[in-house]
C-alpha cells in the first residue's frame, strides 16, 4: 500500500499519457470504449489529485512532515536528477485541473468530440501538460510540459476548422512559439550562470553568485518572466488570448480555463523562490503590479466593448489574470491566501461559463460558428482532407442521450450563477474571494507606502465587479429577454450536468470558505518560507547567505 | 570564437524577428525557424565554447574541468526535437489557411490597396 502511495505524484503525468496513447490506437467506431477510457483516466486523476491534496495538509503530517512530497524520477537525487514536487500549491492546481478537465470532457461527449479521432487524445495530453507543469521541480521540465500542453492546445484550437479558426490558430501558434524561444533563452541563461535547473537548488546558489554573473542571471530571469507573462495573458502580451479562447469550441475553451493560470503559477512559484533578494523583489513587485493593473483595465474595456458572450468571458480571463498579478505585485504576504482563493474560483467560473456559452450559442437562430463569422467565399474545401464534411461540423445538432426539461430556465439560472461568480456578488464564492482580497488590501494599504498602490487596486477590484455586471447583464438581456431571435435548444443531460457540477463545486467552496481559507493560509505560509521546500527537495538545509556582498 | 559565435546568433535573431513581423505566412515560418536555430545555438553556447573536450567522464579520478558540460547539449537536443515538431505543426496550419482563405496573408485576406 505504501509503495502505491509513494508513486502517487507521478500518476497525474503517466495516466493521461497512457490513456491518450491508447486512444490513438482505437478505431473511430469504438466510441463507448474511448469515452470510458477518457472518463476513467480523468476520474483516476481527480482521485489522485484529491489524495495528494489531503496528503499535503496538516491532517496528514505523518506522511509528508512539511506537507511537501518529492518524487525523484529514476531515484536520481535532486540537484542532478529530475524531481516532481508536490506541495499545497501544486496539489491545489492539480485538483483544479482534474475537476475542470472532467467537466469539459463529459460535456464534450454530447456531440462536440465528433468528428475526428484525436480529440480525446489531445485533451488527455493537454491535461498531462498542465499536470506536469504544476508538478515539476525543474525549470527545463517546466518548459517541456508547457510545450506539451501548448502542442495539444494548438490541435484543440483548430477543432472545427473554418477560416476564422485556422487564422486565429495560426496567430496563437506563432505568438506561443516565439514565447517558447524566450522561455528557452531564459532557461539557458540561468543554467549558464548558476549551473543548475532545479528550482530549489537555484535558490541557494543565486545568493552566492559573483556580481558579473548576477547581472546575466537577472537578464535570464527577466526573459523567463516575459515568457511567463505571455502565458498568463498579461498586457501587452495578451492579444492572442481573446481570439484563441473565443474561437475554440466550448469544451476546449473550458479546458483552456486553467492554461493562463500556468503562467500565474510559474510567477508565483519562482517569484517566491527569488524574493529572498530584497531589491529584486521590489522591482519584480512593481512590474507585476503595474502590468497587472493595466491588464485588468484593458480586460475591463474589452468586456464592455464586446458583443459576443464567449469573447466577453475571454476578456474576463484577462481581468482575472490582471487582478492576480497586480495583487501579487503588492508584495504583501497576507495577500496570498485571498489571491489563491480568487484563482480557484475564477478557474471554476470561467470553465463553467465557457461550457455555458456552448449551449447559449444554440439559442440563436442564426448560429455564427465563431466570434467573427468570415465569409466562406469561393474557397478550396481543404477541410475535406481532414475528414470533415462541412466547415463547421458543430452547427448541426445530433441526438445524444436524454434532453433535459425547461432548458431555457436552466440556461437562465446557470447564466445568473455565472454572472454572480464573475462579478463577485454574494452568495457565491466570487464574493468571498474578492471580499477577503479587499479587506487585506485595505488593511495593509496605509503600510504599503506612498505609492497608494493598495487604494488604486482596491478601486480597480470594485470596478471589475461593476463592469462585469454591466457587460454581462447587457448580453444576458439580449440572450434571454429579446424575443426576436431566439429558440429553445435541446439540452442534453451530459451537457447540462457538467455546468451544474462546476457551479455546485463553487457553492461548496462558498459553504466551506473557512476551511478553504485555512488551507490557503497554510499554502501561503509554505510558499513564503521556501526553506522547507528547498530542504525537502535537496534533503539538506541550504544556508541562506546574506546577499549584501554578492550584489 | 566567441565573437563570431555571438555575431552568428545575433544575425539569425535579427533576420528571424524581421521575417516574423512580415505579413506572409511563409515568411513567418522562416522567421520562426531562424529564431529556433538562434535559440539552439544560444543554449549550446551557454555550456561554454570549448574544443577538444569530451562531455563524458570515463572514470572518477579525472579533473572535470577538462570536460565539456553535457547538460546544455542534452537541452539542445530536446529543444531541437520540440522546435522541429512545432514547426511541422505550424506548416500544416499554414497550408490549411492557404487552402481555406486562398491567400497566404497572415490575416487570411489581402490588405486593401
Amino acid at each position: 500500500m505504501t509503495a502505491v502511495l509513494d508513486h502517487l505524484p507521478v500518476l497525474p503525468i503517466i495516466v493521461p499519457l497512457l490513456a491518450g496513447a491508447l486512444m490513438m490506437l482505437l478505431r473511430e467506431s469504438r466510441r463507448v470504449l474511448r469515452n470510458s477510457i477518457a472518463i476513467g483516466s480523468l476520474t483516476l486523476q481527480l482521485a489522485v489529485a484529491l489524495t495528494l491534496l489531503y496528503q499535503t495538509t496538516d491532517a496528514a503530517a505523518h506522511i509528508w512532515p512539511e506537507g511537501i512530497g518529492v518524487y525523484a524520477i529514476g531515484s536520481w537525487a535532486a540537484p542532478f536528477g529530475i524531481v516532481l514536487v508536490v506541495d499545497r500549491l501544486s496539489a491545489l492546481m492539480l485538483s483544479l485541473t482534474s475537476i475542470v478537465a472532467l467537466a469539459a470532457l463529459i460535456y464534450s461527449i454530447a456531440h462536440w468530440d465528433r468528428p475526428g479521432q484525436p480529440f480525446h487524445s489531445l485533451f488527455q495530453l493537454l491535461v498531462m501538460g498542465q499536470n506536469g507543469a504544476f508538478l515539476t521541480g525543474d525549470l527545463f521540465n517546466l518548459f517541456v510540459f508547457v510545450e506539451v500542453l501548448l502542442a495539444a492546445s494548438y490541435g484543440l484550437v483548430l477543432r472545427g476548422l473554418g477560416t476564422a479558426r485556422v487564422r486565429t490558430g495560426l496567430h496563437y501558434i506563432a505568438v506561443n512559439l516565439a514565447a517558447s524561444f524566450l522561455f528557452l533563452i531564459g532557461v539557458a541563461l540561468i543554467y549558464g550562470t548558476v549551473g543548475t535547473l532545479n528550482m530549489a537548488d537555484l535558490f541557494g546558489r543565486v545568493a552566492v553568485l559573483p556580481p558579473n554573473d548576477r547581472a546575466l542571471f537577472d537578464a535570464g530571469a527577466w526573459i523567463l518572466g516575459i515568457a511567463f507573462l505571455v502565458k498568463a495573458g498579461s498586457w501587452p502580451l495578451n492579444s492572442w488570448l481573446p481570439g484563441a479562447y473565443s474561437i475554440s469550441v466550448a469544451p476546449v475553451a473550458a479546458g483552456f480555463a486553467i492554461m493562463t493560470k500556468v503562467g500565474v503559477y510559474a510567477v508565483l512559484r519562482l517569484g517566491t523562490l527569488m524574493s529572498q533578494d530584497e531589491a529584486a523583489a521590489t522591482i519584480l513587485g512593481e512590474i507585476l503590479y503595474y502590468t497587472g493593473l493595466v491588464t485588468l483595465v484593458s480586460g475591463m474595456i474589452g468586456m464592455l466593448a464586446t458583443q459576443h458572450l464567449r469573447r466577453l468571458v475571454a476578456y474576463s480571463v484577462i481581468v482575472s489574470s490582471g487582478l492576480l498579478l497586480a495583487s501579487l505585485g503588492l508584495g504583501i504576504e497576507a495577500v496570498t491566501p485571498p489571491v489563491l482563493f480568487y484563482l480557484t474560483t475564477s478557474v471554476l467560473t470561467t470553465a463553467a461559463f465557457f461550457l455555458l456559452t456552448g449551449m447559449t450559442d444554440r439559442t440563436r437562430l442564426s448560429m455564427p460558428p465563431a466570434a467573427e463569422p468570415d465569409s466562406q467565399g469561393d474557397v478550396l474545401p481543404l477541410y475535406m482532407a481532414f475528414g470533415v464534411t462541412s466547415p463547421d461540423p458543430y452547427g448541426t445538432e445530433e441526438e445524444v442521450g436524454a434532453a433535459i426539461p425547461a432548458a431555457m430556465a436552466f440556461l437562465g439560472l446557470m447564466f445568473v450563477c455565472c454572472v454572480l461568480l464573475v462579478a463577485g456578488l454574494p452568495p457565491l464564492p466570487g464574493f468571498v474571494a474578492k471580499f477577503t482580497l479587499l479587506s487585506v488590501i485595505l488593511e495593509t494599504a496605509p503600510v504599503v507606502g506612498a505609492r497608494n498602490a493598495g487604494w488604486v487596486l482596491a478601486v480597480a477590484v470594485l470596478a471589475t465587479g461593476i463592469v462585469s455586471v454591466v457587460a454581462l447583464t447587457r448580453i444576458g438581456m439580449r440572450l434571454f429577454w429579446s424575443t426576436a431571435e431566439r429558440r429553445t435548444p435541446r439540452l442534453h443531460v451530459v451537457e447540462a450536468a457538467p455546468v451544474a457540477f462546476l457551479v455546485v463545486v463553487c457553492l461548496g467552496i462558498a459553504a466551506a470558505s473557512g476551511p478553504m481559507m485555512r488551507f490557503f493560509e497554510g499554502t501561503a505560509r509554505s510558499l513564503h518560507d521556501p526553506q522547507a521546500y528547498i530542504q525537502t527537495v535537496l534533503g539538506t538545509r541550504v544556508a541562506a547567505e546574506p546577499d549584501g556582498d554578492s550584489r | 570564437m566567441e565573437a563570431v559565435y555571438a555575431l552568428a546568433i545575433g544575425v539569425l535573431v535579427a533576420a528571424g524577428v524581421w521575417l516574423l513581423l512580415r505579413p506572409r505566412t511563409f515568411q513567418v515560418i522562416m522567421g520562426l525557424s531562424l529564431l529556433s536555430y538562434a535559440t539552439n545555438l544560444f543554449i549550446f553556447g551557454m555550456g561554454r565554447l570549448e574544443i577538444q573536450r569530451p562531455p563524458i567522464l570515463v572514470s572518477a579520478e579525472i579533473d572535470p574541468v577538462l570536460y565539456a558540460d553535457p547538460v546544455p547539449q542534452a537541452l539542445v537536443l530536446t529543444a531541437i526535437v520540440i522546435g522541429f515538431a512545432t514547426t511541422a505543426l505550424f506548416l500544416v496550419v499554414l497550408l490549411a489557411l492557404r487552402g481555406l482563405a486562398g491567400t497566404d496573408h497572415v490575416d487570411a485576406r489581402e490588405p486593401e490597396q
